[in-house]
C-alpha cells in the first residue's frame, strides 16, 4: 500500500484509539455518576457539574484544534489528532516530533512530506517519549489517594490545608508564568503586559460574577463564572494585543 | 466468598485494566503502520530522538504524576493521564468543578465530582478535536486568522486569572508566599516560562512547606 500523511488507514488507527478513549471516559463517567447516585447526590447538582464543565471546556478545546492543524501541516492529520485526543499537549508533541526529525538528519521547519519510515520513528519518539504516566498512575496512584486520605483521618484541619496548598502551588506557579515576558518591559517593549492584563480582565470578571451572585441573587451565575472570566480574558486578548504588541 | 470491592477499589481495579490495555494499543500505532505500509523504523532516528526527549518529559510525566494524582483523585487521575492536557483543561476543570460542588477531593463526594468534570471534559474535547479534524478545510484560515490568534494564544492567563482569584481570595493567607516567590521567580529568570511543568511541584512543595509552618503557629 502506497504510504501518505493522510492516508484513509492511518485515519482508521487513529479513529480506533480516539473511540478507545473515548469509551474509558464514558466507562469512568458513567461509574461516577451512578455512585453519586447512590450516595445520595442529587441529580441536578451532578448535572450542573456536567453542564458547567462541559461549557468551559468549549474554549480550551478549540485551542487544542488549532494544535491539530498546526502540527498536520508536517505530520498529517490522523497522527496529531490522535495524539492530542490522548496522552500529548502541544508542548510536548512538537518537540518530540522536532527531535525525532532532527535525529534523521531532516529540519522541522523544512518538512514538507515524510515517507513511511520516517513518519514511523517520528510516531514512534512521540508515543514513547510521553510514556510516564499513563503507567505510574497505576503503579503508585492508589497509595498516593491512601496517603492522602489517611492525613485527612489523622489530622482533618492540616489535610484540608494540605489540599489547598496543592491547589495554591499549581496556581501560584501559573500565576507566575504568566508574568514570564515582564521584564521586557524594563526594555521598552510593552508585549510583556499583555498576558498580566488579560489575567487580570479575567480575575475582574470573575469578581464581577461574584457580585452578581451576591446583589442580585443570580444563583446560575456560580456556574459559568469560570467559562465567563475566560471567554472574556480571551476576547480583551484581542484590543489588549494590537494594542501593546 | 468473594468480597465485594469498595467503589474506590473498583475505581482502580478499572483504572489499571484501561491505562495499561491504553498504553498497549498506543504503542500498536506505529508497529501497525510499519506492517501495513511494510515500513521499517529508523533505529538510529528512533534511538537518539527518544534519547533527547525522554529524559526531560519522563522527568516531567513522575513529577506531575505525584502533583496531581493527589489534586484529582482516583478516577480523574486515571482519565487525566490518559487523555492529557492535565494543566491548561482538566486539572481546572476538575478543580472548578469541586469548588461548585463544594466538595473535597478526599471525600467520597469529591471523588465522584473531579471524575465526572475531567470525563466530561474528556468527551468534549474529543469530540470537539473530530469535528474540528472533519471541518479542517473550512476552520483553518477562522481559527488561524490574525484576528482570533491573540485570544488562543493567552487562554493560559485568562484561564488562570479566573480561577487563582478564587482559590486566592479564600486563601490568601496560604497564598501570599508561593505567589510572591513566583512572580520574582517568573519575573527574574523569563526563560522559566518554558519550563512551566517543573514550577509546578516547586510551588507545591514550597506552598506546603509554608502552610505546614503557618499551621504550627496557629497562623490558619
Amino acid at each position: 500500500m502506497e504510504f501518505n500523511v493522510n492516508s484513509p488507514v492511518l485515519f482508521l488507527l487513529a479513529g480506533i484509539i480516539v473511540a478507545i478513549v473515548l469509551a474509558q471516559s464514558l466507562w469512568f463517567l458513567v461509574k461516577a455518576w451512578r455512585r453519586g447516585r447512590e450516595i445520595g447526590m442529587p441529580m441536578e447538582k451532578l448535572r450542573r457539574i456536567a453542564i458547567g464543565t462541559a461549557i468551559f471546556t468549549i474554549a480550551p478545546a478549540t485551542a487544542i484544534v488549532i494544535s491539530v492543524i498546526t502540527l498536520s501541516k508536517k505530520l498529517g492529520i490522523p497522527l496529531p489528532w490522535m495524539r492530542l485526543s490522548v496522552v500529548g499537549a502541544i508542548t510536548y508533541e512538537t518537540p518530540a516530533a522536532a527531535n525525532a526529525l532532527d535525529a534523521m538528519g531532516l529540519e522541522w521547519a523544512k518538512v514538507t512530506g515524510l515517507d513511511a519510515t520516517q513518519y514511523v520513528t517520528v510516531a514512534a519518539v512521540m508515543t514513547m517519549g510521553i510514556m510516564v504516566g499513563i503507567w505510574l498512575v497505576p503503579v503508585i496512584g492508589k497509595k498516593l489517594i491512601g496517603g492522602m486520605i489517611n492525613l485527612e483521618k489523622r489530622d482533618k484541619k492540616w489535610g484540608e490545608i494540605f489540599s489547598a496548598s496543592l491547589f495554591l502551588g499549581m496556581i501560584s506557579a501559573f500565576l507566575g508564568y504568566v508574568f514570564s515576558d515582564f521584564s521586557t518591559v524594563f526594555r521598552g517593549d510593552t508585549s510583556g503586559l499583555i498576558a498580566p492584563l488579560v489575567m487580570f480582565v479575567s480575575a475582574a470578571m470573575m469578581g464581577v460574577c461574584a457580585l452578581g451572585m451576591k446583589l442580585f441573587n443570580w444563583k446560575w451565575m456560580n456556574d459559568y463564572a469560570l467559562p465567563i472570566s475566560l471567554l472574556a480574558g480571551m476576547a480583551s486578548a484581542i484590543p489588549i494585543t494590537a494594542w501593546l504588541g | 466468598m468473594k468480597k465485594k470491592l469498595s467503589y474506590i477499589d473498583s475505581v482502580h481495579r478499572d483504572g489499571r485494566i484501561w491505562n495499561l490495555f491504553v498504553m498497549v494499543i498506543l504503542i500498536l500505532f506505529p508497529v501497525a503502520v510499519m506492517l501495513i505500509f511494510r515500513a521499517g523504523i529508523d533505529w538510529r532516528g528512533f534511538i537518539q530522538g527518544f534519547l533527547a526527549t525522554a529524559p526531560m518529559f519522563w522527568a516531567v510525566g513522575v513529577i506531575e504524576t505525584f502533583t496531581y494524582v493527589p489534586m484529582l483523585g482516583a478516577g480523574g487521575s486515571y482519565l487525566a493521564f490518559v487523555t492529557g492536557n492535565i494543566t491548561n483543561l482538566k486539572a481546572p476543570a476538575a478543580l472548578n468543578a469541586l469548588e461548585l460542588a463544594g466538595a473535597d477531593i478526599k471525600t467520597e463526594e469529591g471523588e465522584i465530582v473531579s471524575t465526572i468534570a475531567i470525563g466530561v471534559s474528556s468527551i468534549v474535547t474529543t469530540l470537539i478535536i473530530v469535528l474540528g479534524v472533519i471541518l479542517i478545510t473550512p476552520l483553518t484560515p477562522v481559527l488561524n486568522s490574525p484576528v482570533l490568534a491573540p485570544a488562543f494564544d493567552q487562554i493560559l492567563p485568562a484561564l488562570f486569572g479566573g480561577l487563582g482569584v478564587v482559590y486566592i481570595a479564600r486563601n490568601w493567607k496560604i497564598a501570599i508566599a508561593p505567589v510572591l516567590l513566583m512572580l520574582i521567580l517568573f519575573i527574574a529568570i523569563p526563560s522559566l516560562g518554558s519550563v512551566v511543568s517543573i514550577m509546578v511541584p516547586v510551588g507545591v512543595v514550597f506552598t506546603l512547606v509554608v502552610s505546614r509552618i503557618l499551621y504550627k503557629k496557629n497562623l490558619l
